[in-house]
């Protein structure tokens, strides 16, 4: 399929780190907001590839990383409970609490069950009317649409037994923190394509206004990754800040105006706990307090659990792009994958899994690469 | 989770509740979708889904370049949970 390798073309891409090359004049630091761009940019060696006055730094856009320490060991509770059916997604079953992970829970016996998707959570629930059934509503814009359908139907049909624990995040809240941070050293940004493609991007317009910064928002693909680092350098270069969409074959500006408004029934905006980084104002989603007969929290008394987060580890600091993974101490020592101590570590879309899973804990910080091999698979 | 997978949907039905269901085949794997948000999608389209709902149309071209980032990255694992 010829098609498929116009964005792998080494050629195309080789042009395009020229006109970077070409444009930049002094150095700019971008952040890459969602963990597939940050997955991408790692595999592909991209932050290598581009010239050395460009700096990545990769943002919290990995749900499953920021979901807060509290809302892991509230979901534990729940999940111990005789009379509940946990429902999650695969990639937060191992997902570290203050005291185990729901694997283990579940190897202790308790009925915790990976779904693919939030409508088969409520199936769950109508082939079990005797159990309490809870989904761990976790994710970014991208989820919130399912869950919030999931929510909606069992509202509509009366499904009393179904509730949801609800950790939802927004993006543009936390790009705003990152921009107030006396620490902040990002100066551009390349937007989430996915959370776009739900959202649109008008909300991000008055933050490149009010901090002046440019967000392009960006696809997945190595090519796609260098053109959104090309028109963010070349606005820069010219004191702009607007919001350019890099990926109009899936970004539409207003997004998916029949998703936003299940969304806007159903959820409205409220303060969220980080993990690693602690509480953002309005930057995450709760249930309407018409919907409370289906909030997990407020059903199961959880809402008083508030764990501390451990001290020893510096993902908040990698989160905020003020830190790399390997200025760490305990990045690929005592904390790996397996044995993460913190939110960077515990998904594979993390900045410091995605390091550790390309082998940067073997290496030092390395000299730029030359094209060959954008694009040939595993490095 | 995070990232769209895409898919080419086969099938549209509704469910009992009336809900706008629809299957789609995800390079073999074939899932069930929720397609209210996308009510102008037909047989043979792509769409893109996150946990199960399609929320945007690509054409096939995106649709195999997108489907076979996310294959090289291992970002497909979802798919492999079976439905309930």
């Amino acid at each position: 399929m010829k098609y498929l390798d116009e964005y792998r073309n080494e050629g195309l891409a080789q042009k395009v780190v020229s006109e970077i090359r070409r444009e930049v004049t002094k150095p700019w630091v971008l952040m890459e907001v969602c963990g597939g761009q940050t997955h991408t940019i790692v595999k592909y060696g991209i932050d290598h590839l581009i010239p050395p006055e460009v700096e990545l730094v990769h943002g919290p856009g990995c749900p499953v990383c920021v979901t807060s320490l509290e809302m892991i060991d509230k979901a534990h509770t729940i999940a111990r409970r005789p009379d509940v059916i946990f429902t999650s997604f695969g990639d937060m079953l191992r997902v570290p609490g203050s005291e185990s992970d729901l694997l283990v829970l579940k190897s202790r016996g308790a009925d915790i069950r990976i779904v693919y998707s939030p409508i088969d959570a409520l199936k769950i629930a109508r082939a079990n009317p005797n159990k309490k059934v809870v989904f761990f509503a976790i994710g970014f814009e991208t989820t919130a649409p399912g869950n919030a359908m999931a929510v909606w139907q069992a509202h509509k049909q009366g499904i009393k037994n179904f509730s949801v624990l609800v950790s939802h995040v927004l993006v543009p809240p936390a790009i705003a923190s990152i921009l107030q941070s006396p620490l902040n050293r990002v100066q551009g940004f390349l937007g989430p394509g996915h959370v776009c493609t739900v959202m649109g991007y008008r909300e991000y317009e008055p933050i490149a206004e009010r901090f002046r910064v440019p967000i392009v928002i960006t696809g997945f693909e190595p090519l796609d990754i260098l053109e959104g680092v090309l028109m963010t350098v070349r606005q820069l270069e010219l004191g702009q800040w607007e919001v350019q969409n890099q990926y109009p074959r899936v970004v539409r500006r207003e997004g998916n105006l029949m998703a936003q408004d299940l969304v806007n029934q159903v959820f409205e905006i409220g303060d969220r706990k980080w993990r690693g980084v602690g509480s953002i104002p309005k930057s995450g989603y709760k249930l309407r307090y018409e919907l409370r007969d289906h909030d997990a929290e407020r059903i199961f008394e959880v809402e008083e659990i508030d764990t501390k987060e451990p001290d020893i580890c510096i993902s908040g600091l990698v989160l905020r792009g003020v830190r790399k993974p390997h200025d760490c101490p305990a990045f690929g020592k005592q904390c790996t994958p397996e044995h993460p101590l913190g939110a960077t570590m515990v998904s594979a879309e993390g900045a410091c899994a995605a390091y550790y899973a390309y082998g940067r804990h073997l290496q030092q910080p390395q000299p730029k690469r030359s094209m060959d091999g954008v694009g040939v698979g595993e490095r | 989770m995070c990232l769209a997978i895409p898919g080419k949907l086969i099938e549209i039905s509704q469910d009992p509740q009336g809900v706008r269901m629809g299957k789609a085949n995800f390079g073999g794997i074939v899932k069930q979708v929720c397609l209210e948000y996308t009510p102008e999608v037909n047989t043979g389209d792509y769409v893109l889904v996150h946990v199960g709902f399609a929320l945007g149309k690509v054409d096939e071209e995106e649709a195999a370049r997108t489907y076979r980032l996310l294959e090289e990255m291992g970002q497909l694992t979802e798919l492999e949970v079976p439905d309930v």
